[in-house]
């Protein structure tokens, strides 16, 4: 029987490996909450996602932080007041030229309700992140 | 003479080591793509100059704590938002209590018609994220359908199919997105 040259293999498979090398986006934040957006039809892909800074709202994952809709940023719970400094920091995480095309994503639960936003919201005005997107997930209608 | 045959590398487990490495680079993936709806945030107010707008400019929409829709003083519904801000927003026939228009004119497009309309979102602190979502969903169409038709009219594509950098800036000229949010408070209701 005649043996099948395999030789090639290696090649294949190296050329899958650059494919998921170069699409790979490591998840950075491990969420807490529970994060369930809403549905649009109206979205916009979030381009460069390396000047994107999110900040997740939803209910505690674990039971014994509550029920009550809170906010993660980075790998932590925090307040609105934390907001200002994380901005901040992400602000000078990034290269000078960039920093004023950073967007802040709100990745928010859809049954939070909009008291936390707003707040979130006011809180950016003051800071100055003032490109916002509200996370949404895109859907072809929307049912009413 | 000993030949001097350069000993050929074993090449067989190449493939086991390229395989380890996609599988972890598979595991690791996240492919998610993010969308969402963009806005931009109005900068902060230093003290309380109340913008001056006349009450037809003006096209309030007003979310409760439960979720209910007010369109101009008066219970709505959502399905209809969008042709409703559409209808304000052009303004076809001209009628007194619809927004007035301007004469401007715009690089590319000449003289067009542009409305002073703008429309106020407001909301309770109670109300749902999914339904403020749905509102702006509503008002975002709204807004690239009025832009849709404009650009349409002049480059015969629709917005998002238009390349010409040119050509989308005199488009979003042409047809702002005016969408205002009043500063927060709690309205309750309902």
């Amino acid at each position: 029987m005649q043996k099948i040259n395999t030789s090639a293999l290696p090649d294949i498979i190296f050329m899958l490996l650059f494919f998921f090398m170069v699409t790979t986006t490591m998840r950075e934040v491990t969420l807490i909450v529970q994060v369930k957006p809403p549905e649009a039809t109206e979205v916009q892909k979030l381009e460069k996602k390396s000047l994107v800074s999110y900040i997740y709202v939803g209910v505690p994952i674990k039971t014994q932080f509550g029920t009550e809709s809170r906010i993660q940023l980075n790998d932590a719970f925090a307040n609105t007041s934390n907001i200002a400094e994380f901005i901040a920091a992400e602000k000078n995480s990034r290269d000078e030229a960039d920093r004023k095309f950073l967007t802040t994503s709100i990745k928010a639960d859809k049954r939070t309700r909009m008291g936390v936003i707003t707040d979130i919201k006011q809180e950016l005005r003051k800071v100055g992140a003032l490109k916002i997107n509200y996370s949404s997930r895109k859907v072809a209608k929307l049912s009413y | 003479m000993a030949s001097k045959e350069v000993p050929e590398i074993n090449a067989g487990s190449m493939a086991d080591i390229a395989f380890l490495l996609l599988i972890f680079f598979l595991v690791t993936t996240t492919m998610d793509v993010d969308t969402g709806i963009t806005r931009k945030l109005p900068p902060p107010v230093e003290d309380d100059t109340k913008m001056d707008y006349k009450e037809r400019n003006i096209f309030k929409v007003l979310v409760s704590s439960s979720d209910a829709l007010m369109v101009e003083g008066e219970r709505s519904n959502i399905s209809t938002l969008k042709e409703d801000v559409k209808i304000f927003m052009t303004n076809p026939t001209n009628r007194e209590d619809l927004p007035e228009k301007e004469m401007r004119s715009i690089e590319n497009l000449g003289d067009i018609e542009i409305s002073k309309g703008v429309v106020s979102l407001k909301n309770d602190r109670g109300t749902s994220y999914e339904m403020y979502i749905k509102v702006q969903n509503e008002l975002t169409a709204a807004f690239s359908e009025l832009r849709d038709e404009v650009s349409i009219r002049f480059y015969g594509v629709k917005f998002s199919n238009l390349i010409n950098e040119e050509h989308r800036k005199a488009v979003q000229q042409a047809v702002p997105i005016a969408i205002s949010e009043a500063e927060p408070e709690n309205i309750g209701g309902n």
